[in-house]
């Protein structure tokens, strides 16, 4: 679509764009050459720093580590689903003593930093005698956050089914339950589905968080594996290891949300549009 | 209640001065870097194209924390110019947020219809004309409120600092704990004061939409 941006490129802009394209090349090699001369000269490149990939125990160890990645992913995934599942409705409800206390809840556990949640749970909330352990701290604040996000997407979703959907439903003599239910939530996850994947994107990145609080997960198992001396230190080959694990993982799922988008819009029924600005709120957060 | 916020007022005005600060530079930061990515993205020319891409699908498959933890760990390996843990606090969420700025920039310009840059080259504008006069008014009307959640989500972000030992606002909790004071308090006043730093941004975008918002 950007293309109309531009004129076709006569025989002058081709030349010119050819030099832009030459210099663009030129620079980014420049930039990824420096960089790889500063990990050449540092020493990264050393087989000492990489012979940690070989060791049996090690690799045991990565691979604990990112299930206890996937393990926190899967739980949270699955919480935050329902949790925001239950939120929609309950934000959707026509009893007001149900509608009031859902938005607030929301709104609450969007509007904080997730840090400080995790913070509060695993530091402040022993203090009133709960216990929650390094998992689940990290478990509930993303299902809360994450959830509260879903439950706006879920709500925008339902909001967006065209109003003749309802109303025929009704016609037909449905209960409020059941047009919820058969009618309206399953055409308002299946048009939202592109954006519930990538609120799961961000909630497997979020996951990292974990770290800060000692969770044992990838981040926290690349700074141990960066302290060992005896393969000197290797922080920045650790680093890139797991910069690498996560960005396939996420890249996986994006691309599951892209493969979902193209199949929504092929089977050419008319989508509802959900709310852009919903969209781009629930696919960045962290 | 009150008398926590008091007895500590150190600790809460250093923390969030120190929260605005990094928001407001690494917000600076990632809308300069972010549009020239995003310019990079629309240009004719392959190679930006490229490295636009390229560089938008690391950094939004990549957490933050781990963003972080590069510069805050591997960093100082590379042996470059040294620098604070506050400047590289700064670079890490600058970069970081700049790829979704990028996003949002290059989605505000592809909702501009096609027809309307047809038109206006129809009527003999210049490129520059079309993009100044034509394009970048209807583009950022649908770019404010998708940008201020950026900038939202940004200002949260800042809190990942505080596992770096930043001193801003998320370090508080740690900080209060070493004092002996109850943390539930603690907790409850840095969650105040995030929400007063958030109202002026949604003040501002409804503003802002409210001012913009014509129906196309």
């Amino acid at each position: 679509m950007t293309s109309a941006l531009y004129d076709v490129p006569g025989p002058r802009a081709r030349a010119r764009n050819r030099v832009f394209g030459l210099l663009a090349t030129v620079g980014i090699v420049a930039l990824i050459g420096f960089v790889g001369y500063r990990f050449w000269a540092t020493g990264q490149f050393e087989s000492t720093k990489w012979e940690w990939l070989l060791y049996k125990d090690l690799q045991l160890q990565l691979i604990a580590a990112l299930g206890a990645t996937l393990s926190a992913f899967v739980v949270a995934a699955l919480l935050a689903l329902v949790f925001g599942l239950l939120f929609a409705i309950a934000r959707l409800s026509q009893r007001w003593w149900l509608r009031t206390p859902a938005f607030a809840i929301v709104e609450f556990c969007r509007a904080i930093p997730l840090v400080v949640m995790i913070f509060f749970l695993f530091y402040a909330a022993p203090q009133t005698g709960l216990t929650l352990g390094v998992f689940w701290s990290l478990v509930v604040s993303l299902t809360l956050y994450n959830g509260s996000v879903l439950a706006e997407v879920f709500r925008a979703g339902v909001v967006s089914v065209p109003r003749g959907q309802r109303e025929a439903a009704y016609a037909l003599g449905l209960r409020k339950g059941q047009v919820t239910r058969a009618v309206l939530l399953p055409q308002a996850v299946r048009a939202m589905l592109p954006t519930i994947v990538s609120q799961l994107v961000v909630l497997l990145k979020d996951t990292a968080l974990g770290f800060l609080i000692t969770y044992q997960e990838l981040l926290y198992e690349a700074r141990y594996l960066g302290g060992l001396a005896e393969f000197g230190r290797p922080i920045i080959p650790t680093a890139l290891v797991i910069g690498a694990v996560y960005i396939t993982l996420c890249t996986a799922l994006s691309s599951l949300a892209g493969h979902l988008e193209r199949r929504s819009r092929r089977s050419g029924r008319a989508l509802p549009t959900p709310d852009v600005r919903l969209v781009t709120a629930a696919e960045l957060a962290t | 209640m009150i008398g926590l916020l008091l007895d500590n007022r150190d600790l809460f005005i250093t923390g969030f001065l120190h929260t605005i600060l990094l928001f407001v530079l690494a917000g600076i930061g990632a809308l300069v870097l972010g549009t020239l990515l995003a310019a990079m993205r629309v240009s004719p020319v392959p190679a930006l194209q490229l490295l636009g891409t390229g560089y938008v699908t690391v950094f939004r498959n990549t957490p933050l924390t781990l963003v972080f933890f590069f510069f805050a760990f591997a960093y100082p390996r590379l042996e470059l110019i040294d620098v604070s843990f506050f400047t590289r606090a700064v670079l890490a969420l600058a970069m970081y947020t700049a790829a979704f700025v990028c996003e949002v920039v290059r989605s505000g310009i592809n909702t501009v219809d096609v027809g309307q840059f047809e038109a206006s080259r129809a009527l003999g504008f210049t490129f520059t004309q079309t993009l100044t006069t034509v394009v970048v008014p209807q583009a950022i009307r649908s770019v404010v409120p998708p940008m201020t959640s950026v900038l939202n989500s940004l200002l949260k972000n800042t809190t990942i600092a505080a596992g770096f030992s930043v001193l801003e606002a998320g370090q508080i909790t740690p900080a209060l704990s070493e004092r002996g004071a109850p943390l539930l308090i603690g907790m409850f006043w840095i969650a105040v004061g995030f929400g007063i730093l958030v109202v002026p941004l949604t003040v501002t975008q409804r503003a802002l939409e409210k001012r913009w918002s014509v129906a196309r």
